[in-house]
């Protein structure tokens, strides 16, 4: 049983791997966020199939703090596409 | 007992990865930003909530098992809220600069 979870979380790493295609391809940058998003919920995945094949119920923490960097990163990207750094970092005499 | 627990698990597990695999080719194969957003988000919340039902009788305790379903609850919740917002960019077509 633990070899059919580990070949599972295999699986789904080679899965996470394809989607990855699409951070190079783009074309926007939402796309590339789109990919980074398939990253952690396929993370979490991985993370708790591989907590119940080796029985490491620590596993589930590292799978929470993920799911919660992953919603972090994506918020942080979409603040920095609708607020653009340059425009609050601009020099005030607008040099 | 055990066996029919087992065979529950390889199919919930089984029946995820395809939908993982279903999120992965539509990241690829769609035309468009808001389709790709469409196939990724719901098919990969989907493989996740059938990996981690496949998962619950494997947890020991029932402490164990309410927090794999609050691990799916969190990311159903944060890929609700973040597929909006990526949607609102994707659809403005802006990208950070």
């Amino acid at each position: 049983m633990g070899y059919f979870l580990l070949a599972a979380a295999g699986f789904l790493l080679v899965m996470m791997a394809l989607g990855m295609v699409r951070i190079v391809r783009g074309p926007e940058d939402a796309d590339r966020m789109m990919s980074a998003q398939l990253l952690g919920t396929g993370g979490v995945a991985v993370l708790l199939l591989i907590g119940a094949a080796e029985v490491v119920p620590a596993a589930v923490d590292v799978a929470l703090t993920l799911a919660l960097l992953a919603a972090f990163a994506s918020v942080a990207f979409v603040k920095s596409a609708t607020h653009p750094l340059s425009d609050s970092d601009k020099e005030p005499d607008g040099a | 007992m055990s066996f029919f627990l087992d065979s529950f698990t390889v199919a919930a597990v089984s029946a995820g990865a395809f939908f993982f695999l279903a999120g992965s080719v539509g990241l690829l194969r769609f035309p468009d930003a808001l389709s790709r957003l469409h196939a990724l988000t719901k098919a990969d919340n989907l493989g996740l909530g059938l990996v981690m039902l496949g998962l619950l009788p494997r947890a020991d305790g029932l402490l164990a098992a309410l927090k794999l379903v609050f691990v799916w609850l969190l990311v159903l919740l944060a890929s609700a809220m973040v597929s909006q917002m990526v949607a609102r960019v994707a659809r403005r077509g802006g990208s950070p600069s």
